[in-house]
């Protein structure tokens, strides 16, 4: 036994064999991404940058009925409601806070008509403060830029809600 | 007068060529430590920055040299400077004696091998003077390690320059590449070649024997202090010395500029490319040592040193030359 690891000690074995895998493993296929040019997959559950949602003939989705607001942890949204000439309840105001908020969901969990929802988007880094205040127009206009991928995420993750 | 001045610009143009290549390399051997380093991991590593991220140590050097550089308000600020100076120089001077064939040599000096070795001796004086000057915990520490590792390990490289010097019988570089002629030094003495490379990484400070900037200890050990274009000196410095060391190891022992075969197709090749070659199969081989192993412990590194590489070397020393008395095989010049 102790002559055995002496042997082993003098002539480096577990070093050599330790590089003879090092060697092997710069043949192989590497694990990581070229990221900025390439991205990774991304679940459909993946909660990202807000959106708010219109329905097919460009009416907005929400109906203010603020239980996002009030399920939100961090107190990031802050909705403001009035009445319309047809009598349906909107929003004039929708801010989210991106500082503020934690990427929970449970915004988009609460929502009764899937108007407010968490996209893929997680690349919106800004050089201020002020633009990560998101208002409703900011809101909208993600919503309307991802609306395909962002129908097809609800789509997909329909049967497990 | 003006024959002098003739002189002296022959001189500089003679240093520029072999500094200016020797910086450019550097640059390109912390790429392509880097990217083995990341090749071990299954990762990409640098290769963004130009072809195949060739450039991206000029994208770092850039970088560096536009950050501000910060002296600490209880640092002495003279040594403080100074420090990554020496540094750099001395790694830098040091190539001045390499052989790169048997004419392209900038100082053919008698004595090469012990300046080499009195160079490589004064760069612990850079990071010494870097981290007392800092007058800061980690960099002090860091310093003290780097201090007593790098003496410790120069003892061993010393006795083993002795059995190459036995066997050559001159203290010249180009006769110790010419000595070896017939057969590579690293034959008969393989143990000693294992020992000298184990010895230049702890040397150079490199994993497993990285303790003067341990990060998890030491945050960055003598460098912590160090910001901007003085850090980047340091680090040129360490890679230069790297390099120097890998140069060390093809000359003494892998035949310098000759070529492995004195065949007809492996003829035609320069000679300093095949010394150049040598030095990146050595450099390859120090990134893949940083891959794989795990760092040693203070009480270890000191008990390698001292009590096994040297009584092994002082005893090969004895082997090597009741071998060379006994066969009569003493150079005698």
């Amino acid at each position: 036994m102790k002559i055995s690891r002496f042997i082993k000690t003098i002539f480096l074995t577990d070093f050599i064999s330790g590089l003879i895998i090092a060697i092997k493993q710069i043949f192989q296929p590497k694990k990581t991404i070229n990221y900025p040019f390439e991205k990774g997959k991304i679940s459909p559950r993946f909660r990202g940058e807000h959106a708010l949602r219109r329905y097919p003939n460009g009416e907005e989705r929400c109906i203010a009925c603020k239980l996002c607001e009030a399920v939100c942890p961090a107190q990031a949204i802050t909705i403001e409601s009035t009445e319309r000439e047809d009598g349906s309840r909107k929003t004039t105001r929708y801010d989210i806070d991106m500082m503020k908020c934690i990427y929970c969901g449970l915004c988009e969990e609460s929502c009764p008509v899937d108007a407010i929802v968490q996209g893929p988007n997680f690349e919106f880094s800004t050089e201020t403060r002020e633009e990560l205040y998101y208002n409703k127009e900011k809101l909208l206009d993600n919503g309307d830029r991802w609306e395909s991928i962002l129908a097809a995420n609800i789509k997909a993750d329909n049967p497990y809600r | 007068m003006i024959d002098y001045f003739f002189q002296l610009l022959d001189h500089t143009y003679k240093i520029l060529f072999l500094l200016i290549p020797v910086l450019v390399s550097v640059a390109m051997v912390v790429w392509l430590d880097r990217r083995v380093w990341a090749f071990v991991q299954k990762r990409r590593g640098p290769n963004v920055v130009g072809p195949f991220g060739l450039l991206q140590s000029l994208a770092d050097a850039l970088k560096y040299i536009f950050k501000e550089i910060i002296i600490p308000a209880s640092a002495n600020k003279v040594i403080f400077i100074l420090a990554p100076i020496v540094t750099m120089t001395l790694a830098l001077v040091a190539w001045a004696v390499i052989p790169f064939s048997n004419e392209f040599v900038l100082a053919d000096i008698n004595v090469g091998i012990l300046y080499l070795f009195a160079i490589s001796s004064l760069g612990v004086y850079g990071i010494i003077m870097g981290g007392w000057a800092s007058n800061s915990k980690y960099p002090f520490l860091g310093a003290i390690r780097s201090a007593a590792q790098m003496v410790s390990y120069e003892v061993s490289i010393g006795v083993i320059i002795i059995n190459v010097l036995l066997i050559v019988g001159s203290l010249n570089l180009t006769d110790i590449v010419l000595a070896q002629s017939k057969i590579w030094f690293i034959i008969p003495l393989f143990p000693m070649f294992i020992i000298f490379f184990i010895s230049a990484l702890a040397e150079t400070n490199r994993p497993p024997f990285d303790l003067p900037e341990a990060e998890a200890e030491l945050v960055a050990g003598y460098q912590t202090e160090y910001s901007g274009m003085m850090y980047a000196m340091f680090w040129l410095g360490e890679y230069a010395n790297i390099l120097l060391m890998c140069a060390m190891g093809s000359i003494l022992f892998l035949g310098g500029w000759l070529s492995p075969i004195e065949l007809y197709p492996f003829n035609l090749v320069p000679s300093p490319i095949w010394l150049i070659l040598k030095i990146l199969m050595l450099f390859i081989i120090f990134a893949l040592v940083k891959a794989i192993v795990p760092r040693y412990r203070y009480d270890q590194l000191m008990k390698l040193g001292w009590k096994i590489f040297l009584p092994f070397s002082l005893l090969w020393v004895v082997l090597t030359s009741s071998y060379l008395f006994y066969f009569d095989l003493l150079p005698k010049n």
